[in-house]
């Protein structure tokens, strides 16, 4: 098929971005989204052109690299995928694709589609954690976990931290990212002991890196490659208007 | 010896290995091994490249012990390291099913796996600490898979007896990372750990024979800097992408560990390479990379291909009469389940007759109708549903409607840098875990290894076994202007200027993919005396039109995505020419290295222990490499020919 893509190119962080026109042709239907920018990168070399700068690594929805807002939708509009497992089969021949990095004043660009998404790593050092030196651990089996418990913190510790979620929400919003941790590890025994500092550590540190607040809109779940669900929100609320109503 | 391809040296031995009762030799190491007194633990640098399973729990670790950390990893963040992509699960001795496993049984299985190329005490050692991993792991908050009791869930996995693989559905990777990742956070925030993402390694410093530091590139600015410390690790993973197209992230590169051969340290076994057979199909010139498919859907799929070759109909079509389940029919008791070596060999072999289905008949059927059939839609569902979801989103079809299509790609590289039983490597102050050494898979890995292998590394040995060097620092201070660090960033900088200035015709990936072919064709699953020495003729030629022809957008100082594949394929060339010569000089065929020259009467891997039971250690001297055996001995494990019949 044949395609036309308007893609975000930006020098670097400092330097004015815009949409730049280019036309692919013969793109196959089995390609990957990134596979076709690959052949477009290919040709954009030879032609003596710079190439479209973005991120992706494991190309196979799990390290959370990639990450493109394509027609508006972050990764996509098919749901529960990531950019790397989008394939053009979804696309018509003659389709315009517009292409743009994730938009959020704590996600700033680097050079065209590329993102520094380090605001996320500044969240989980927060407390993002449970504090068990090498070595301290009792055995597995000392503490058991309800199941129902174990496969619901499952369900939240499944983000990819690929901050599409921030990029869909119009206040730029952290929530859905700190609440899957904050949710993962307050669901589990073993996170107990530090809940309550977690959340309260985990949202003001989101809240001072730029990240909106939550006006339970729901882009977020409805992008998360993961599905991660925005009860998991309520649960980050509750913990960190639990301490606040405790005086903890 | 010598032969026209690689020079013999002097033999090399584990200068740390312990001797005595094999279950107390790392007990006995421990104990001999000097200790670090907690005040000095603060004045010692210790660098740490990469942040996968390995890297990112060695940091966590070292720096709960007191060492200042610096760490470093090419991604936008330690949390994205190639580990995250593990499937499967993690094993463990625990015996929490009263099944008959033990420390002693992992051991056993883990040296027969790897085709008795590994060493007995390493491999025993693994076995015994982990089942501390699990410990640790479920104490960081790990959402392994649980029973309605409360305790955890295990399964069996490729091919084991005994149901020793604790796992978190199709994604412990993932979690298992996410702990390392979050320990590594607290240290972050504590200060203890110098967190540089975005960096990638490009140089070892040595001063006075010892690693010292790292020369770095800032993948952002294009800036070169150096890095000072005591020790360095590296924990950089595998060379898989060696061969263009592999399950690893399109970033994994041998770099980090391509530079430290090249100032001395030895490289080991660099041919075994593992071929995971069950991964979705090429399916174009466009193929940028290979999915893995879990092997767990061995356990319930059939492999078949038509019996007659050329036969273009539906799979639906072919009658049960005209399909051949043909490791059922080779391997009638280990049948679908038989290990990963064999199973690609047998996939490789009935597409070279033809048989193959899909395009280009490069693929078998995995095919669950029967399946269905037997436990109903549901249930396999519930066992398998997000692979099936998967491949469905690559591929477009539907494995609940016809049957999937795989076939083999590289997964995993058993070979790496040389290490002792304390994981040094052959420069003192360099240490090298995880999948970046050669250490405890011998010439075959088994399912749900390598993740025991990284964090075993990574939590439990090294942070042991780095203290007795150690204990002789802190080392002489450094500067940019010490004349050892000058010429190591010198280097740097002139190769990064040499790629910009080559200015030629053709596009990094365009070499890569040639490379890759080369590669897979006479390197990959089965290897021949006259396909390698025309394979190493062909690396050359294809080297040396690269310096000559590569055309490398952009400038150093700025992101740059050509530039840094364009260093990495570089040195992926290096390699692949000493992967070739490895392969050529061990003319038996064990684990994942088949030599078609060396096989049974029925078309098996023959060993040849006489000659090759050993290590194959390589120096790098800019011209023949120089081969060290390290003489490889079994008291406790007779080896044995492999039959999976």
């Amino acid at each position: 098929m044949n395609l036309t893509l308007k893609v975000w190119r930006q020098k670097n962080a400092t330097s004015r971005g815009h949409l730049t026109t280019y036309r692919v042709k013969e793109i196959s239907p089995d390609m990957s989204f990134l596979e076709m920018l690959d052949v477009l990168n290919e040709r954009l070399i030879l032609d003596g052109d710079d190439p479209i700068a973005f991120d992706h690594d494991c190309r196979e929805g799990i390290c959370g690299m990639c990450g493109l807002v394509i027609n508006g939708v972050p990764h996509g509009e098919q749901r529960a995928t990531t950019t790397c497992q989008l394939h053009m089969r979804h696309f018509k021949d003659g389709d315009t694709i517009v292409i743009e990095p994730w938009r959020a004043a704590p996600f700033p660009v680097v050079k065209d589609l590329v993102v520094d998404r380090s605001a996320f790593d500044r969240i989980i050092e927060a407390g993002g954690y449970v504090s068990v030196p090498t070595g301290s651990a009792p055995d597995a089996h000392a503490v058991p976990v309800p199941k129902a418990s174990a496969d619901t913190a499952f369900d939240a510790a499944t983000c990819i931290g690929c901050g599409a979620c921030v990029a869909a929400c119009p206040n730029g919003s952290a929530s859905l990212f700190t609440a899957a941790k904050i949710t993962h590890l307050g669901l589990l025994p073993q996170g107990q002991p530090e809940r309550a500092r977690r959340a309260r550590a985990m949202v003001e540190t989101a809240d001072e890196l730029g990240f909106g607040g939550c006006t339970n809109i729901g882009e977020c779940t409805a992008v998360c490659p993961k599905g991660i669900p925005l009860a998991t929100i309520a649960r980050m609320n509750a913990d960190y208007l639990g301490l606040a109503a405790t005086g903890d | 010896m010598s032969t026209e391809f690689y020079r013999t040296g002097a033999p090399i031995e584990d200068g740390k290995a312990p001797d005595g009762v094999i279950a107390e030799r790392w007990d006995n190491r421990r104990f001999a091994a000097k200790l670090v007194n907690p005040a000095n633990k603060r004045k010692l640098t210790v660098i740490v490249v990469g942040t996968g399973l390995a890297g990112g729990s060695a940091a966590a670790t070292l720096a709960e012990l007191g060492y200042d950390v610096k760490s470093f990893c090419y991604q936008d963040s330690p949390r994205r390291a190639h580990s995250i992509a593990a499937q499967g699960g993690i094993n463990a001795a625990k015996n929490y099913r009263g099944d008959g496993d033990s420390v002693h049984r992992l051991f056993y299985d883990t040296v027969k796996g790897g085709d008795f190329r590994s060493r007995e005490s390493n491999v025993y050692r693994l076995a015994q600490v982990s089942v501390e991993i699990i410990d640790q792991c479920v104490a960081q908050g790990v959402p392994f898979a649980r029973e309605y009791g409360g305790l955890l869930d295990t399964r069996s996995f490729g091919g084991a007896q005994v149901s020793r693989t604790f796992y978190a559905r199709g994604q412990t990777g993932q979690q298992l990372l996410l702990g390392a990742y979050q320990a590594m956070a607290r240290q972050i925030q504590a200060g203890k750990i110098e967190m540089h993402p975005r960096t990638e390694m490009l140089d070892l410093i040595l001063v006075d024979g010892r690693a010292r530091g790292v020369v770095t590139r800032d993948l952002v600015t294009g800036e070169v800097r150096n890095h000072f410390a005591d020790a360095v690790v590296l924990a950089s993973g595998g060379y898989g992408n060696v061969f263009f197209l592999s399950t690893n992230a399109k970033g994994c590169n041998v770099t980090a560990i391509w530079r430290a051969h090249r100032k001395g340290a030895l490289f080991a076994n660099p041919c075994y390479t593992q071929i995971h057979p069950t991964c979705i199909p090429v399916s174009g010139d466009h193929q940028s990379k290979l999915t893995l498919m879990s092997e767990s859907l061995r356990n319930d799929g059939r492999v078949w291909v038509p019996l007659t070759g050329g036969d273009t109909r539906a799979p639906a079509d072919i009658p049960e009469a005209e399909r051949d389940y043909y490791l059922e029919r080779i391997y009638p008791s280990f049948g679908n389940l038989v290990p990963r070596d064999i199973a690609s060999r047998a996939a490789k072999n009935v597409c070279d007759e033809g048989r193959g289905v899909g395009p280009g008949g490069l693929g078998v059927y995995l095919d669950f109708a029967d399946a269905i059939a037997r436990l109903g839609r549901d249930a396999v569902a519930a066992k398998y549903g997000n692979l099936f979801e998967m491949y469905e989103r690559i591929t477009g079809e539907d494995p609940f409607e016809t049957p999937m299509r795989i076939y083999p790609a590289v997964h995993y590289t058993m070979g790496g840098l040389w290490v002792d039983y304390d994981l040094q490597a052959t420069i003192p102050g360099l240490f090298v875990i995880g999948e970046a050494n050669f250490s405890d898979h011998g010439a075959n890995r088994l399912g749900a290894s390598a993740l025991m292998q990284g964090l075993a590394d990574g939590y439990f040995v090294l942070p042991n076994t780095i203290g007795d060097y150690l204990a002789a620092g802190p080392f002489e201070p450094l500067d940019d202007a010490h004349p050892e660090v000058a010429d190591a960033a010198e280097a740097v900088r002139t190769r990064v200027a040499k790629l910009l200035a080559v200015n030629g015709s053709r596009t990094p990936d365009s070499f890569h993919r040639e490379l890759g072919r080369i590669m897979w064709d006479y390197c990959g699953m089965e290897r021949t005396d006259a396909g390698l020495r025309k394979a190493v003729g062909l690396i050359q030629a294809l080297r040396e039109e690269f310096w000559r022809d590569v055309l490398v957008s952009g400038e150093s100082e700025e992101l740059n995505q050509q530039l840094e594949k364009a260093g990495r394929i570089a040195d992926f060339f290096e390699l692949a020419e000493l992967m070739c010569i490895d392969a050529l000089h061990r003319t038996e065929s064990c684990g994942g290295h088949f030599r078609g020259e060396s096989q049974t009467p029925d078309g098996e891997a023959l060993r040849d222990d006489e000659t090759f039971s050993y290590v194959a250690a390589w120096e790098y001297t800019g011209d023949r490499p120089v081969l060290h055996r390290e003489h490889l001995t079994f008291e406790y494990v007779k080896p044995s020919q492999r039959s999976y019949k």
